[in-house]
């Protein structure tokens, strides 16, 4: 335990020091934020004001984004010697991999507080009370938590940064095909099937109802077991593919 | 024979795939000494380091280090020792200090422990200058030396350097071997990888010579030297011909042959009968050589012996030895 928390203070440090790479985290959702709402927006029907609708999916799409980040940092550290010396120090891998996470947990704390500070300022009025936000906050926690333990386990895997970097490609765009940006309804046949039943769409249905006070139904059920699922597999992966490593 | 081993590995073997990095490795380093496995790049010392160090399983072989297990008892391994790899395993986007601190804490000393023992290796390693500054402002000789104040945060048994010296320039080259004679000084065994003949002769009681995966020879300096090579015998040849024409007699015996400086080397031991015995067989109308000299061998004499080519890249070892 203590050695996670020794971990969590490196990877929080070194992240704060990657200045560029924390630009990107901090900006680049306000970025997305505002090219939705003012370029697109007025071009989508969701029965909202836009903003109010795609608040959560930028968000989400951050996160996404963000993952990258903890992909690439895992896989550098892979690379680099500091891992043998942990291993021959016998740190375990879900510790050394936990700081990862971590440091990812608080850069997308920071750049959801902005996001939602700069909507707040371009007409997004949520209504929900103390609990509802509790709950939209969980959500979202879980939802970081699975996709980088996800990254992590990706970092771990691939041979190079910029294979992990390639891998999360996929994270970050799994978004788009669900109903963060668009209703799904508008969306080809073909596509709705999918979009209804990839583990975006719920989280993204639970947060939206739970800002807004509308009904959440199964999807916040739906949301936990994907993030819960993802993680578990993720964590369980993360492990033996650290031990793997000692060939 | 009565002193225990610190290192004691026998017919380690590791191959990836179909290519033979390790070919039956035998090693046995008392307790208190530096040991210094001596090779060209290639010739298995990473691999050999790795898996003491626990961090690369064996194909086949067995090795006990620190007295135990490196298969069964790994955790008891890991807890007595302590690795300097050969790319320096420190954060650059963190401060001298914080690195070490990290090491403490993560090696279970508590938070003000970890700050005195920080504060304790910074001065021990003269870098409590650079204690605040990001390691990525550091000079090469200046992360070697915090990277093996890394390894020290607790006194480990056993200590593994990797190539400690690889790329530094010859001032923290020399302050690299000052700190490793210090750590033996405090009973520590020092398990040390080169491709530096001079580093080896310079710092290991006992050195084993590998060459591609396998262990060509072990002494001491003085008796690999003695043993191999002795006393070496330089020719200066008269001109381009004299020079092919003693090389060729020479055959492979020839050492360290340097066409531009008409020179070539081949071992003796250093009697006058036999320096006399050479000089009539290669140069029979004593033409061809206008100067000799006598050298004791040195280990790149030694190398060459055993081997066929030099520790280092050969155009270079060639030219100055």
């Amino acid at each position: 335990m203590s050695d996670t928390l020794t971990m969590v203070g490196r990877c929080v440090r070194l992240s704060t020091r990657n200045i560029e790479a924390m630009m990107t985290a901090l900006f680049l959702p306000v970025m997305l934020l505002l090219l939705f709402v003012y370029l697109f927006g007025g071009a989508i029907d969701t029965g909202t004001k836009y903003v109010t609708y795609v608040v959560p999916g930028v968000i989400l799409l951050c996160a996404g984004w963000s993952s990258a980040t903890t992909a690439v940092t895992v896989s550098q550290d892979m690379q680099g010697g500091i891992i043998d010396r942990f291993r021959s120090m016998d740190i375990g891998g879900v510790s050394v991999l936990s700081g990862h996470v971590a440091a990812s947990i608080a850069r997308n704390a920071a750049s959801t507080v902005l996001v939602l500070g700069v909507a707040l300022l371009v007409g997004f009025r949520p209504d929900a009370g103390p609990l509802a936000w509790l709950g939209a906050v969980g959500i979202l926690l879980a939802f970081v938590l699975a996709i980088t333990w996800l990254a992590a386990a990706i970092g771990l895997l691939a041979k190079t940064p910029e294979a992990a970097s390639g891998f999360t490609f996929f994270v970050a765009f799994l978004p788009y095909p669900s109903s963060a940006f668009v209703p799904i309804d508008t969306m080809p046949g073909w596509l709705q099937g999918f979009a209804r039943h990839q583990p975006v769409t719920p989280v993204t249905e639970t947060v939206r109802g739970l800002l807004l006070d509308l009904p959440v139904g199964n999807n916040a059920w739906w949301a936990l077991a994907w993030c819960g699922g993802i993680a578990a597999m993720s964590v369980i992966l993360s492990a033996v593919l650290f031990q793997r490593r000692i060939r | 024979m009565g002193e225990p081993l610190a290192v004691e590995a026998t017919g380690l073997a590791k191959s990836y795939g179909p290519v033979s990095v390790l070919a039956g490795v035998d090693i046995a380093v008392p307790q208190g000494t530096v040991f210094s496995l001596l090779g060209p790049n290639g010739a298995g010392k990473t691999t050999t380091v790795r898996i003491l160090a626990t961090l690369l399983r064996p194909d086949r072989g067995q090795a006990r280090v620190a007295g135990f297990d490196i298969a069964r008892e790994r955790r008891q391994v890991r807890r007595s020792i302590s690795l300097t790899g050969q790319y320096a395993a420190v954060d650059e986007l963190q401060t001298g200090e914080e690195n070490l601190r990290m090491m403490a804490r993560l090696a279970g000393l508590d938070r003000r422990a970890a700050r005195r023992r920080a504060a304790e290796l910074l001065d021990r390693f003269d870098l409590t200058g650079a204690a605040r500054r990001r390691v990525g402002t550091y000079s090469g000789g200046m992360r070697r030396r915090l990277d093996l104040a890394a390894s020290l945060v607790v006194q480990p048994s056993v200590i593994f350097l990797d190539e400690p010296t690889t790329g530094l320039d010859p001032r923290s080259r020399l302050a690299m071997w000052q700190v490793v004679t210090d750590l033996v000084g405090s009973g520590m065994t020092v398990f040390l990888t080169t491709q530096y003949l001079e580093e080896a002769d310079r710092l290991a009681d006992k050195i084993s010579l590998i060459d591609a995966g396998r262990v060509v020879a072990e002494g001491t300096p003085a008796e690999l030297k003695q043993r191999f090579a002795d006393q070496r015998l330089e020719l200066h040849l008269v001109d381009g011909s004299a020079y092919e024409e003693v090389v060729r007699r020479l055959g492979p015996r020839a050492i360290a042959t340097n066409p531009a400086q008409l020179s070539v080397s081949t071992a003796t031991d250093g009697t006058a009968l036999h320096i006399r015995a050479l000089l009539d067989e290669v140069d029979p109308d004593h033409t061809a050589v206008r100067r000799f000299a006598v050298h004791t061998a040195t280990l790149d004499d030694v190398f060459l012996a055993l081997t066929g080519h030099t520790a280092t890249s050969p155009e270079k070892e060639t030219a100055d030895v």
